[in-house]
Formats: C-alpha cells, sequence, structure tokens
C-alpha cells in the first residue's frame, strides 16, 4: 500500500469524486487560484476548472448557505471553510437550514453536502484560529460530524461524507496534514456512525479522534514497551455517535481516559464518560479521566499555548493515575 | 430602471391610495376579463384563507406562530403571475398565500397549519415552513434572511447545470438589515445568478418602523452596492407587480442576473395574528384599510363593468367554499403518528442513530 500524507489522501479523494460523479464540485475561499490556505485543492482548478473549483469572497453564511441551496436542487458541493473558527460565521446556515432541511420540510429534500474544515490549536495562532468546536455541530440532530485521524480513514470517510445524502460536517486538523500512513489503492467507503479499535489492548480504554486519536495510538505504542496493555477507540465520528464500541471496550479493561482537543467542560469526553457510566457502571473501576484544553482562550506565547494544549505527556499521566486508581503499580 | 411609485414615510389617510388610483388604468387596456377575475379571486381565497386561518388560531387549531398575508394579496398574485411552473420559489415565514398562489391546494396548506400529516410539509413545519417539491416552493423559513443564500445557492445549481429557471426570493423589509441580505446579494451579482430579491415592504418590521431600522430606506436602492438594479412597484396594484415582475424575471433568465424588487403595501393587521399593534396609531391603522388591495381592486374592477354583482357573490361564495373545504379537511386529517418520529432526520440511513425517547435510556436492552 501507498504511503501518503493526510492532505494527499484529501486531495486524491476530491479529485477521484469530482471525476466519478459531475455533481461534485468545490467552493471555499482561496480555494482556487490560491489553491487552499492548506494546499489540500491544490492542482484542482487547473485540472477542473473554475465551475467545479469555485473560489468564493470571505462570507461563509453566504456561501455555505449557497452550498445548502445547491444542494437542495442535487448537487454534491464540497465546501472548505478555511478553519473551523469561521465556521461560526455559518452557523445560521449549518445549524438552522442544513441540519434542519430534510426534516422540517416532512422528507420532501435533502441536503446532500460535505463541510471540510480543520481545528486545531498548537500553531501559535491564538484564541481565535486555534478553536476546537465540533461539539457545537457534534449536538444537532440532522448533521452528521466525522473526524478521520489517519491518512485511510481521512480517505473513506470523505469518500463516504461525500456520497451522502446529509450535510456531513467533515473535520481535519492543521496537526494531521502532514502525518502519513497507508492508504490502500482501492476504493474503500468508510462508515459513518462506526469508532474503531485501532489497538487491542486489556488494562485500559483509551478513547480519541482526529489528532487526539493519533496521539493516542502513539501513547499505546509506547507504553506497550512498559507492558501495559491500552486498547484505543478511534470515534471516528461525533455524530452519530457510536456508543457500544466504547462500552464494549470498557466492559473488558475496567477503566477508561478520554483525551479530547476541546474544551473539558460539556465537551465530547463528557458525552462519551455520562456513556460509559451508563453502559458499563457494574463494570467501572475507576472514575472515567478525560485529558482536555485549558479552559482559557489559547494564549499566542509558545510556553503558554503548549502548557494548556493536551499532549503525549499529559495523557500517559493520566492513564498512570487511572491504572494506580484500579490498583496497578505502574510509572 | 425608474421606480414606479414613491410611497413617502408618512401621509393622511387615503393620500397614497387617491395617487395610486391616479396611476392605475381603469379600463384595463388589452387585458382579458376572466384573467381579471381569476386575479380577483385568487386574492379573494388568500383573504379568506388568511381570516379563516386567524380564526383556527384563536380557536387554539393552530400553535406556533402565524404571520398572514393580509394586505398584501395583489403583490403575491402578480409575483407568482411572473413566475413560470420551472421557476423556483423561497420565502420567509409569511408565505401561506405564496404557497395557494404557487399551485399548493389550499386543503394541504391548511392541514399544515393544524399540524396534520396531510400538511404540506406533512405536519413537521408548520406556517413558518410550508414547502412543496412539485411546486416548487422551496421553503418558507423562520429565520429573517436564511432563505436568501439559499437561494443564491439554487440558482447556482441552474447556471452550473446549464437551464434556464429563474429563482425568487421573498423577504420582508426588515431582512435588508441583515448580514446574510449583503453576503447573498454581493455573490449573486458577482457570479451572475438569476435571482430575483423580492423585499415586501409594509413600512414595518414587527413594530419597528423602516426608517428607524434602515440608514437607506429607500430599499430598492439597498443592492445598488452590488451594481444590482432595483425596481419599486405598488404592491397594492396586481397588473403593476405582474408586469414589472415579469419583466425582472425574464431578464434575469436571459441576461443571467440578480435584481431587487420592492413591493410596498400595507399590514391589514399585526406582525402575527397574537399582535394587536397597539403601537400603531388609529390614523395609520386607518391608513391600512383605506389602502386594501382587494377594496382597490373590486372598485376598479366595478368601474370598469368587468365584477357585477352577481359575478362578484358568485366569487364570494365559491372562494367561502373553498376556504371551508380546507379547513374541513384539516380538521378531519390525522396527526402525524408518533412512530414517524425518527422518520426524517436523515436521508442517507446511519449507524448508531439514537432514536431514544426522553425516557429511555441510553443503552436499550
Amino acid at each position: 500500500m501507498p504511503v501518503i500524507t493526510y492532505r494527499q489522501a484529501l486531495r486524491d479523494t476530491l479529485r477521484a469524486e469530482m471525476h466519478r460523479d459531475e455533481n461534485v464540485f468545490l467552493m471555499g475561499e482561496e480555494i482556487g487560484v490560491f489553491e487552499g490556505s492548506y494546499k489540500i485543492t491544490e492542482g484542482l482548478l487547473k485540472e477542473f476548472g473554475e465551475r467545479r473549483v469555485r473560489d468564493t469572497p470571505i462570507a461563509e453564511e453566504g456561501f455555505v448557505g449557497a452550498a445548502v441551496g445547491a444542494a437542495m436542487l442535487g448537487l454534491r458541493p464540497v465546501v472548505e471553510i478555511m478553519t473551523i473558527n469561521f465556521s461560526l460565521l455559518a452557523l445560521d446556515q449549518i445549524v438552522n437550514h442544513a441540519a434542519k432541511i430534510y426534516g422540517m420540510f416532512g422528507g420532501q429534500n435533502s441536503v446532500p453536502m460535505v463541510i471540510r474544515t480543520p481545528g486545531g490549536g498548537g500553531q501559535q495562532l491564538g484564541a481565535t484560529h486555534s478553536q476546537n468546536v465540533e461539539l457545537y455541530y457534534a449536538f444537532v440532530p440532522g448533521l452528521k460530524v466525522v473526524a478521520p485521524s489517519t491518512p485511510a480513514d481521512a480517505a473513506a470517510l470523505l469518500r463516504a461524507a461525500i456520497r451522502d445524502d446529509d450535510p456531513v460536517l467533515f473535520l481535519e486538523n492543521l496537526g494531521l496534514y502532514n502525518t502519513k500512513g497507508e492508504v490502500p489503492d482501492e476504493e474503500v467507503v468508510g462508515e459513518i456512525g462506526r469508532a474503531a479499535v485501532v489497538r487491542e489492548g486489556t488494562d485500559i480504554t483509551l478513547v480519541g479522534y482526529s489528532r487526539m486519536a493519533m496521539i493516542a495510538t502513539q501513547v499505546a505504542d509506547r507504553l506497550a514497551e512498559e507492558g501495559i496493555s491500552v486498547e484505543v477507540v478511534d470515534l471516528r465520528s461525533l455524530r452519530p455517535l457510536d456508543r457500544e464500541t466504547i462500552v464494549n471496550s470498557v466492559k473488558k479493561t475496567g477503566c477508561a481516559v478520554v483525551a479530547e482537543d476541546d474544551w473539558l467542560t460539556y465537551g465530547i469526553g463528557a458525552e462519551i464518560a455520562a456513556s460509559i457510566q451508563e453502559g458499563a457502571f457494574d463494570y467501572l473501576d475507576a472514575p472515567v479521566r478525560r485529558v482536555a484544553m485549558a479552559e482559557v482562550p489559547l494564549p499566542y506565547a509558545k510556553p503558554l499555548e503548549n502548557a494548556a494544549l493536551p499532549s503525549a505527556e499529559s495523557v500517559t499521566t493520566v492513564i498512570y493515575e487511572t491504572l494506580r486508581a484500579v490498583g496497578r503499580r505502574v510509572g | 430602471m425608474a421606480d414606479t411609485a414613491k410611497p413617502k414615510a408618512t401621509g393622511k389617510t387615503g393620500s397614497r391610495r387617491r395617487a395610486a388610483r391616479n396611476n392605475a388604468d381603469s379600463h384595463f387596456n388589452g387585458e382579458k376579463p376572466e384573467v381579471l377575475l381569476d386575479y380577483y379571486r385568487q386574492m379573494l381565497l388568500i383573504r379568506r384563507f388568511e381570516e379563516r386561518a386567524a380564526q383556527a388560531y384563536t380557536q387554539a387549531r393552530i400553535g406556533g406562530y402565524c404571520h398572514l398575508n393580509l394586505g398584501e394579496e395583489a403583490t403575491i398574485v402578480g409575483l407568482m403571475e411572473a413566475l413560470q411552473e420551472r421557476d423556483y420559489l423561497f420565502t420567509n415565514y409569511r408565505e401561506h398565500g405564496y404557497a395557494i398562489a404557487k399551485g399548493t391546494h389550499p386543503r394541504e396548506v391548511m392541514a399544515e397549519l393544524y399540524g396534520r400529516s396531510t400538511g404540506v410539509s406533512k405536519g413537521w413545519g408548520g406556517s413558518m415552513h410550508l414547502f412543496d417539491a412539485r411546486t416548487r416552493l422551496l421553503g418558507g423559513y423562520g429565520i429573517v434572511g436564511g432563505q436568501l443564500p439559499l437561494a443564491v445557492g439554487a440558482a447556482l445549481a441552474i447556471t452550473y447545470r446549464g437551464s434556464d429557471e429563474v429563482v425568487m426570493c421573498q423577504m420582508g423589509d426588515g431582512t435588508t438589515n441583515i448580514g446574510a441580505f449583503h453576503e447573498s446579494l454581493n455573490i449573486a451579482s458577482l457570479w451572475n445568478l438569476p435571482v430575483i430579491f423580492v423585499v415586501i415592504n409594509n413600512f414595518t418590521g414587527m413594530g419597528t418602523p423602516v426608517e428607524r431600522s434602515s440608514a437607506e430606506p429607500e430599499l430598492y436602492k439597498r443592492g445598488s452596492a452590488y451594481r444590482i438594479e432595483g425596481v419599486r412597484v405598488d404592491g397594492r396594484d396586481v397588473l403593476a407587480v405582474r408586469d414589472t415582475a415579469t419583466t425582472l424575471v425574464e431578464r434575469a433568465r436571459s441576461e443571467h442576473r440578480p435584481f431587487l424588487l420592492e413591493a410596498f403595501s400595507y399590514r391589514m393587521k399585526g406582525h402575527s395574528v397574537v399582535d394587536p399593534a397597539k403601537y400603531r396609531t388609529k390614523e395609520e391603522a386607518e391608513e391600512a384599510l383605506a389602502n386594501d388591495p382587494i377594496a382597490m381592486f373590486e372598485e376598479r374592477l366595478t368601474e370598469a363593468g368587468i365584477l357585477t354583482d352577481e359575478i362578484k357573490k358568485e366569487i364570494a361564495e365559491s372562494v367561502k367554499a373553498e376556504v371551508a373545504d380546507a379547513a374541513d379537511f384539516a380538521e378531519n386529517s390525522p396527526h402525524p403518528e408518533v412512530s414517524t418520529l425518527f422518520d426524517y432526520t436523515y436521508a442517507t440511513p446511519v449507524a448508531n442513530e439514537s432514536r431514544r425517547m426522553p425516557a429511555d435510556p441510553v443503552f436499550a436492552e
């Protein structure tokens, strides 16, 4: 299998889907001539032309809403929002329109569109450019939210999202674009709504998504050297949420840690912890712990930014603490 | 294009009405009497339908909000006459009359207001969210300005496919101040999209006069920053609306660009059924009633010898019967089954979709 970057996996998939289906087209700020802020759409304007790779004005509400309207007429727009922070300007169109149109009108009109957007801090971009607000969208019935962590998953889930008849928010992460992994040559269509056990283990369940799922596998690999067997669940999909896979893992290990890049209070991890206590109460040997961003507007200065963000070290610390709580001698 | 009428911000009772009548051609040159009577009938149908809806609302047969088209009947009929069947329509939440004039059966509109499964949105939308894929009414929308980006996108899809439909996007006067209005007009003009943005100016956003919310209260000029030609039309005059809108619709179709049409008319009652409009002076309320488009059209048709007492009575009775039939149909239609609660969350079935009821555990046995 070829080893390519997450970025390349996205670009290859967009390109293949555009060749496959004439109704698929791209919209977003600076995706054409500039080839994308993060170069995901590099070369696509040259290959497909302006009709199918459409540069938009800086008007998130306007162009995201236009994508919703185009989808209502049967096109399959794939919108790039430069970062998830800017998606807040389109919140009304995403939450009040894209997510509602199918249900509110009694199933008469679906909205087959994809919103691709990266979250993520750690690039010294300051408070307004470093947020992880995927929860806002994962909260809303009618939307589907996926958050792949590997190049193979990125390709498979983007393919699934484009072919799906519902609005899908496709979460990327600035820290993942340059990561590499094997991507199969054959066309794999991922399944929205399913998590995956990406490392099997017996001592503790570690749940993550997007960048933190990548960190989770790194932590699991390192702890294996210490004889600690970590089972890693990569959520892949935030809505629907695959609670069953999480709970089945916890029933096996008896304890769990959630690693998330968003803020802890009311965050994705809160929902997972609540699900675990309801679905695996009798199996739990320790409280479910969460590793999440410090609850501050993320500062610019590097030492402050580093301190605020979850990392392999902070995840490792919390795993040790949880294992000690169940009586293991670790660390 | 010059504006066809110039309403003033304030005026004495009846002054605007007289001005309009002076401009009007009471002889209806070249108009077929049966067409004029059809417009009259459509206008009266919307009027009686809305009055019946208000009654049903006060009887608690209709829930939620209920915004009526009373006073806008001439505008609605004129606008819908300008559209081809294949053209698309997006509206705001004051859209019962639009749905009917675009071709949805009054039964299905009333049943939607009653929240019944036979409603045009199957009881999922209510008054503010009528949608009819068959007639290409692509939604009434409850969020001010929400329909504009959607209409632009629909026009983008038309252009993408190289077909020749036109999109009409209706809104109220207050909408011209929201960001989505400006982003949408900019994009529509930039991309040469066939959209007619129609501002229904009844001089009041809920209770706030246009002059107190819009720095440029001449609303047809609000597209000028985007090089969108704007026209104002007397929304009380069904023929003026029809002719002006037809010109713009056909120009959008052939020239591939957007237009802005402002149609002014008077709100006969409050913002919604429950609004007694106490913020209006007695004079303002009287002025609105003196500008009733149906009474004005009736007068012209009578003067021209087209509307006789006999025809008037006949139309009144048939409209009354049609509205009564719609209300009966709604009343006798079933509510949606609770078992259908999860039918419309997703168009593509998806793993692990939650179907729990409020008291259900997260993990069903």
